[in-house]
C-alpha cells in the first residue's frame, strides 16, 4: 500500500484478492500444524509481527498525536479499521472502569466467503487481528489484550472483539513523553 | 537552499540509517616552499591544519595528498611518516592537498548516540511537564530540525539555516520509512536500513525540496 507519488491517494487493492490470501495462509497453516490450537497461535503471532510494522503507518499516514485516554484509543482503533480493511467497527460494551471494551463487526472483509469445517470448530480464522492490534498498541507503549467473543463464522449474529487495557509500558515510553 | 543530510536513530539509540545530501566539497591544492608556514599537527589519525589560515586551507582542514599520493592518517603509501617529510629542506617544494574533514561512518554512530542523551537531558530540563525533548538545534552554519515519533524513532535532518519547510520534510521522511523500510519483509526492526528502494525515494524528496521548497514535498 505504498502511497506512491502522491499523498493521500492510496493504492487500493480488490479486497477480495486480500480476503482469498488470508484464506490461502489460513489454509496451509492448518495443513502445517493440524492442530487448531496452534494455528490460532500461530496467526496471533503473525499479526504481532505485522502490527508492530503497521504502527508506524498509521501513524505516518494520520499523524495522530499519542491517546492519553482509553477512548481515545478505541476511536483510533476503529479509524485504522477503516484505513486498512474498509470497515468501520461500532465500539461498544465499555466496562465501568473504562479500560475494556468491545469492537462489532456487522460484516468482516476476512471471512466473505468461508465456511468453517466440522474439524475447525475452535479455530480463530480471524486470530491474525489480535495480533496486529496487540503489536500495534505495544509500539505505542501500550500492553493490550484482544480476544473473540462472538464470531459470524461460529453462527453469531456479529463478529465482537473484546480489547482490554493491561498496562502502560512505562520503560518503553522514549524520553521526552514520560 | 541546501539539506545537508539525514539520519534515523533508533528507539534505543542506534544509528540506523544515514545519508549525506548536499555537503560541498572543499578542496584546495597548494605548492609550498621550506619553511611550511603553516602549522599542522596529527590528532584523531587525521593530520590537521592547527594554525595558519590562508588560500582558502582552514584551521581544520584535513591534508590529504602530497605530492599527488594520498596521505592516511600520517603515511604516505610508502610508509614514510609525512610529518617527517615535511621537516626536511630536500623535500621542497611540496604541493599539499587539503581537504574539509569528512565523518566516518564511526564518527556518525558515536553522534547519533550522543545526541540521544542530549534529546532526553532537554526533555528534562524543561521547566513544564510533558516537554517534547530538542525539536530544532540552531548553530551559525547549519539548523538541525528532530522529530521523535509516538513509538520513539527519531528523523533527524541537518539543514542550511535558511531552508524552509523541514519540519514538514522530517514527517514525509517517516512516511517513505514507513513505507519502504518497514514494508520490505527483508527488514529487521532496529537493524540499519540497506533498503534501495527507501535510498532512491528519499534521494527523490530532497531534490524536489531543495528545488521547489517544502511545499511540494
Amino acid at each position: 500500500m505504498s502511497r506512491g507519488g502522491t499523498r493521500l491517494d492510496t493504492k487500493k487493492v480488490n479486497s477480495e484478492l486480500f480476503t482469498l490470501t488470508y484464506g490461502a495462509l489460513v489454509a496451509q497453516l492448518l495443513k502445517d500444524y493440524e492442530n487448531v490450537e496452534d494455528v490460532n497461535k500461530q496467526l496471533e503471532r503473525m499479526g504481532y509481527n505485522m502490527g508492530i510494522r503497521l504502527i508506524e503507518d498509521f501513524l505516518a499516514r494520520t499523524g495522530s498525536g499519542r491517546c492519553y485516554d482509553f477512548r481515545d484509543t478505541a476511536e483510533k482503533i476503529q479509524s485504522a479499521f477503516k484505513i486498512y480493511l474498509g470497515v468501520t467497527p461500532t465500539i461498544t460494551n465499555w466496562n465501568a472502569a473504562g479500560d475494556e471494551f468491545s469492537l462489532c463487526f456487522e460484516s468482516n472483509p476476512l471471512t466473505e466467503f468461508v465456511e468453517l469445517p466440522d474439524n475447525c470448530l475452535h479455530l480463530k480464522y480471524c486470530n491474525l487481528l489480535t495480533g496486529v492490534l496487540r503489536g500495534a498498541c505495544e509500539m505505542v507503549q501500550m500492553e493490550i489484550a484482544a480476544w473473540f467473543v462472538q464470531d459470524q463464522l461460529k453462527n453469531d449474529n456479529i463478529t465482537e472483539v473484546r480489547i482490554k487495557f493491561v498496562k502502560r509500558l512505562e520503560d518503553a515510553i522514549p524520553a521526552g513523553e514520560d | 537552499m541546501v539539506i545537508y543530510g539525514v539520519y534515523i536513530v533508533s528507539k534505543s539509540g542506534g544509528l540506523i540509517f544515514n545519508h549525506d545530501h548536499n555537503v560541498p566539497k572543499v578542496e584546495n591544492e597548494k605548492v609550498f616552499n621550506y619553511p611550511l608556514d603553516i602549522k599542522l599537527s596529527y590528532e584523531n589519525k587525521k593530520t590537521v591544519v592547527v594554525f595558519g589560515q590562508r588560500g582558502g586551507i582552514n584551521v581544520g582542514h584535513v591534508l590529504t595528498a602530497a605530492n599527488g599520493e594520498p596521505v592516511t592518517g600520517c603515511e604516505l603509501p610508502d610508509g614514510r611518516n609525512i610529518m617527517e617529510l615535511l621537516d626536511k629542506q630536500e623535500n621542497f617544494p611540496i604541493t599539499l592537498k587539503f581537504s574539509r574533514a569528512k565523518m566516518t561512518t564511526n564518527e556518525k554512530i558515536f553522534l547519533a548516540s550522543m545526541f540521544y542523551p542530549l534529546f532526553a537531558i532537554a526533555s528534562q530540563l524543561s521547566p513544564e511537564p510533558r516537554c517534547s525533548g530538542i525539536e530544532v538545534l540552531e548553530a551559525d552554519t547549519f539548523r538541525l530540525y528532530c522529530y521523535q515519533t509516538l513509538t520513539g524513532v527519531k528523523f533527524i535532518i541537518i539543514a542550511e539555516p535558511l531552508q524552509t519547510g523541514v519540519e514538514v520534510l522530517t514527517k514525509r521522511v517517516y512516511e517513505l520509512y514507513a513505507d519502504y523500510a518497514l514494508k520490505n519483509p527483508f527488514y529487521s526492526l532496529e537493524m540499519p536500513i540497506r533498503c534501495e528502494l527507501f535510498d532512491t525515494s528519499l534521494q527523490l524528496l530532497l531534490e524536489l525540496v531543495e528545488k521547489s521548497g517544502a511545499n511540494s514535498a
